[in-house]
C-alpha cells in the first residue's frame, strides 16, 4: 500500500483528511516546498546523503533490545524495543530535522523556524541549525517556556533565539499559530521546520518519509535478528511522527497489527486529556493548515488538552492517521497519566530503560496486552524518545520528594550566591 | 442588490469606498455596535464582521487577542449571526462575514451561506480557504446571491493571479503586503504594481488591506483602489481612546 499515490485521488489527501488551508500568502511557499521535496523524494542520492548524515551524526541505525525480563515478568508475548531514544539529543525529532535541514539547502534557505511542546523538536532544530549554519528561531508556548527550561536552556546555547509565545493556551497550538504568522511574513528565506507529521501538505508526507527510516530498520532488524516478524507493533501518537515512522515499515505486512496509544490524560470522560481517536470527544475540522480529528466545540473552537507528556498535548492528529483508522488499517488506545507513571517505573526497575514521558504511553498500552497473547507472540515497541534528559519533568510526574528537597536546596544556594 | 453593483453605485458618489472590520464581541456587543455607529456617520461603505476563532493563525497580534478575549467571553455564532441580522437592519453599509473556514465547515457548507444570506449579508472573508476547497462553497453562494471574497497577494504568480481571477465575485482583496493584519505598510509602487496586476486578472472592484491606517494611505490609493480596508488601526482607536477618538479617526481618515 502507497499511502503517498495521490494519482487516483487529491493530492495531499488521505481520505477525506489532510489538503492545504493556508493563507493566499503562503500558496508560492508551499507550491515551492513541495517542488523541492518531490525532487528530493525522486533522487535516490539525497535518500543517501540523509542515511549517511544520520549514521555518522546521530548513532543510526538504532539498536532493537529485546526486554526478556519484562516479558518474563508480564508471562505473555516477547518484547521487543526499538531504541530511537539512542539518537543524538534523545528522540527520533532528529530524523525529520536533519532530513528538513538538508532540504532546506537544497531550498537555498538560511533561516529555520520551528514550534515545539516540550522543547525535544526545539531542541533538535536548534541542533541541526548549529550544524548547518542556519539562524534559528523556535517559537515556544509561555506555559512551556516555564515548565521545560533545561530544553530552553540547551536551545539558546545551541544559539537559537527562543520565543515565548503568549496567546491563547501559551501551549503547542499557539507556538504553531505563531510559527505561520513569521513565516507569511518571512518565507521567502525562511524555512518551516513542523516537528510533526501534521499541518499542510506536504509536511505529513515529508515527515512521514524521513521518519520512515525507523520502519525500514526495525523491519530488517526484526528478520535477522528475531527471524520473524512482530506480530504487533505499539507506539505512541501526539503529531504521530514517531508512529508512522515505525509503522510505515510494516504497512504491507497484513499479519502486523499497528496499535497508537495516545494521550489519556485523565481518563474517559474527563475532557482533559489528549485522545483524538482513542475517545470519542474529537471530530472532523480544518484548522492549523489541514484537515482532520480535531478535540473542539461544536462551533469548532479548540478544546483544551491535557497529558502529562507535553509531546502528545495536541489538539490535532496525523491525517494519514485519521484516515488508517476509518480503514482500521491502525488500532488507537489511549494512556492515563497514572498509568504511564506505572509503566515507567516498571520499565526502569526490570529493565534498565527510561522511556520518555511521551513514549511511555506506547509501553503502557503493550504491557496490557502482552500478558493475554501467547509465549511465541512478539511485540515490538517504539521507544521514541529517553527520558533521562527530562529529569524534572520525570521527577514531578513521579512526586519524588528526594528531588525537591534537592531543587529547594539548589534554589537557597542560588539564593545565596545572589545576595 | 449584489456586492459588485453596490460598490458600482457607491462608486458614483465618490471615488474611493472604505471598508472597516470589528471582531464580533470583542470588547463587546454593545461596544461593536457603538463602534459601527460612529463608522456609519463617517459614511463607511463596507463593514467586515469577524467571527471569533481559536486559532487565527492569520491575524496580528491585536486581532488575535480580540478573538480570544471574545471567546474567553462566550461569543458564539448564534450570537454572531443574530448580530450580524441587527446591523445589516439598521445600517446603510452592506455586512460582510469575516472569518476562519472552520467555522463555516462545522456547521455545514450549505447551512452557512443560508445564515449569512439570512443575516443580510452580501459575502465572506475566510483567508485560510483556498480556491482549490472553494468549489462546492462558491456554487452554494452563487446560487444563494452572495459573494465570496477571493485574496490576491505581492507572492502570486500571474499563473496563480489568473486562477484567482477567474474565482473572483463581487470584489477582490488584495493583500498589500506579506505579514499578519495590523503591522503598517508602506504605501509605494509595490501597491500600485500590485492592484495593477490585480487589476489585469480581474474585472471586479479592488480593495486593498493590510496596514492601511491614515488618511494619506487613502489619498495614495485613491485613482487606483476601489477600496480601501482599515482593521487594526480602528480598533487600536477604539482601545486607547474609546468613541471620542473612533469619530476623529473616521472624520480624518475620510475627510
Amino acid at each position: 500500500m502507497d499511502i503517498f499515490d495521490f494519482s487516483d485521488g487529491r493530492e495531499g489527501y488521505y481520505g477525506e483528511y489532510g489538503g492545504v488551508f493556508l493563507p493566499e500568502i503562503l500558496h508560492a511557499t508551499i507550491e515551492e516546498l513541495l517542488e523541492c521535496f518531490r525532487e528530493c523524494k525522486a533522487d535516490p542520492t539525497f535518500w543517501q546523503e540523509y542515511v549517511a548524515l544520520l549514521q555518522s551524526y546521530s548513532g543510526r541505525p538504532t539498536p532493537i533490545s529485546h526486554l526478556e525480563n519484562l516479558s518474563r515478568e508480564l508471562g505473555g508475548a516477547q518484547i521487543y524495543v526499538k531504541r530511537e531514544d539512542l539518537n543524538h539529543t534523545g528522540s527520533h525529532k532528529v530524523n525529520n530535522v536533519m532530513g528538513q535541514g538538508l532540504l532546506c539547502k537544497r531550498l537555498g534557505k538560511r533561516k529555520v523556524i520551528a514550534e515545539t511542546g516540550a522543547g525535544q523538536h526545539g531542541f533538535a532544530t536548534a541542533t541541526m541549525a548549529a550544524r548547518f549554519g542556519f539562524d534559528c528561531k523556535i517559537y515556544m508556548g509561555a506555559v512551556d517556556v516555564a515548565r521545560q527550561r533545561p530544553n530552553v536552556f540547551w536551545m539558546e546555547n545551541l544559539g537559537a533565539e527562543v520565543i515565548a509565545v503568549q496567546d491563547g493556551q501559551k501551549t503547542l497550538k499557539d507556538a504553531v499559530n505563531e510559527c505561520m504568522r513569521d513565516w507569511v511574513t518571512n518565507m521567502a528565506d525562511t524555512h518551516y521546520i513542523l516537528g510533526t507529521a501534521c499541518g499542510p501538505h506536504p509536511f505529513p508526507e515529508m515527515v512521514s518519509w524521513f521518519q520512515s527510516i525507523i520502519g525500514l530498520e526495525a523491519r530488517e532488524q526484526m528478520l535477522k535478528q528475531v527471524g520473524r516478524l512482530p506480530d504487533r507493533v505499539y507506539a505512541c501518537v501526539g503529531g504521530g511522527s514517531n508512529a508512522m515512522g515505525i509503522f510505515q515499515g510494516f504497512f504491507d505486512d497484513e499479519s502486523v497489527e499497528l496499535i497508537g496509544s495516545e494521550g489519556g490524560g485523565h481518563g474517559v470522560g474527563s475532557y482533559m486529556h489528549s485522545s483524538r481517536l482513542a475517545y470519542d470527544d474529537a471530530s472532523v475540522g480544518v484548522a492549523q493548515g489541514y484537515k482532520t480529528y480535531f478535540l473542539q466545540n461544536q462551533e469548532g473552537n479548540m478544546n483544551e488538552t491535557h497529558s502529562v507528556a507535553a509531546g502528545l498535548d495536541y489538539i490535532g492528529v496525523n491525517p494519514i492517521f485519521a484516515h488508517l483508522h476509518d480503514k482500521g488499517r491502525v488500532r488507537f488506545e489511549a494512556a492515563t497519566d497514572t498509568e504511564v507513571k506505572e509503566a515507567l517505573k516498571l520499565v526502569m526497575r526490570t529493565e534498565g530503560l527510561i522511556p520518555a514521558l511521551e513514549s511511555t504511553h506506547g509501553f503502557v498500552t503493550a504491557i496490557k496486552e502482552a500478558p493475554t497473547m501467547g509465549k511465541d507472540e512478539i511485540i515490538l515497541i517504539n521507544q521514541s524518545g529517553r527520558g533521562d534528559k527530562d529529569i524534572f519533568t520525570i521527577a514531578d510526574a513521579l512526586d519524588d520528594a528526594k528531588w525537591k528537597s534537592f531543587i529547594e536546596g539548589k534554589a537557597d544556594q542560588y539564593r545565596g550566591e545572589r545576595n | 442588490m449584489g456586492l459588485q453593483s453596490y460598490i458600482a453605485e457607491r462608486k458614483q458618489g465618490k471615488d474611493l469606498l472604505v471598508m472597516a472590520h470589528v471582531v464580533c464581541g470583542y470588547p463587546s456587543f454593545a461596544e461593536n455596535m457603538q463602534e459601527l455607529e460612529i463608522m456609519a456617520e463617517a459614511g463607511v461603505d463596507l463593514v467586515e464582521l469577524q467571527f471569533p476563532f481559536s486559532e487565527p493563525s492569520a491575524d496580528g497580534p491585536l486581532f488575535v487577542q480580540a478573538n480570544e478575549e471574545s471567546l474567553k467571553a462566550g461569543t458564539t455564532v448564534d450570537q454572531c449571526f443574530a448580530f450580524m441580522a441587527e446591523v445589516s437592519a439598521r445600517f446603510p453599509f452592506k455586512v460582510l462575514m469575516m472569518g476562519y473556514y472552520n467555522t463555516a465547515f462545522k456547521m455545514g457548507e450549505e447551512t452557512f451561506v443560508k445564515r449569512v444570506k439570512e443575516a443580510g449579508g452580501v459575502g465572506y472573508i475566510l483567508p485560510d480557504l483556498p480556491v482549490e476547497e472553494s468549489a462546492n462553497l462558491h456554487r452554494l453562494s452563487e446560487e444563494a446571491g452572495i459573494e465570496p471574497i477571493i485574496l490576491m497577494t505581492p507572492t502570486s504568480s500571474d499563473k496563480r493571479l489568473a486562477q484567482l481571477g477567474a474565482a473572483s465575485r463581487g470584489m477582490v482583496y488584495a493583500v498589500a503586503r506579506k505579514g499578519v493584519t495590523g503591522s503598517k505598510t508602506n504605501m509605494g509602487d509595490d501597491v500600485l504594481e500590485l492592484i495593477e496586476r490585480c487589476r489585469q486578472h480581474t474585472d471586479v472592484p479592488v480593495g486593498v488591506g493590510f496596514g492601511i491606517s491614515s488618511k494619506a494611505d487613502l489619498d495614495f490609493l485613491r485613482g487606483h483602489a476601489d477600496i480601501a480596508i482599515v482593521g487594526t488601526a480602528a480598533l487600536k482607536t477604539w482601545k486607547e481612546e474609546g468613541a471620542p477618538g473612533l469619530r476623529t479617526f473616521f472624520a480624518e481618515l475620510m475627510a
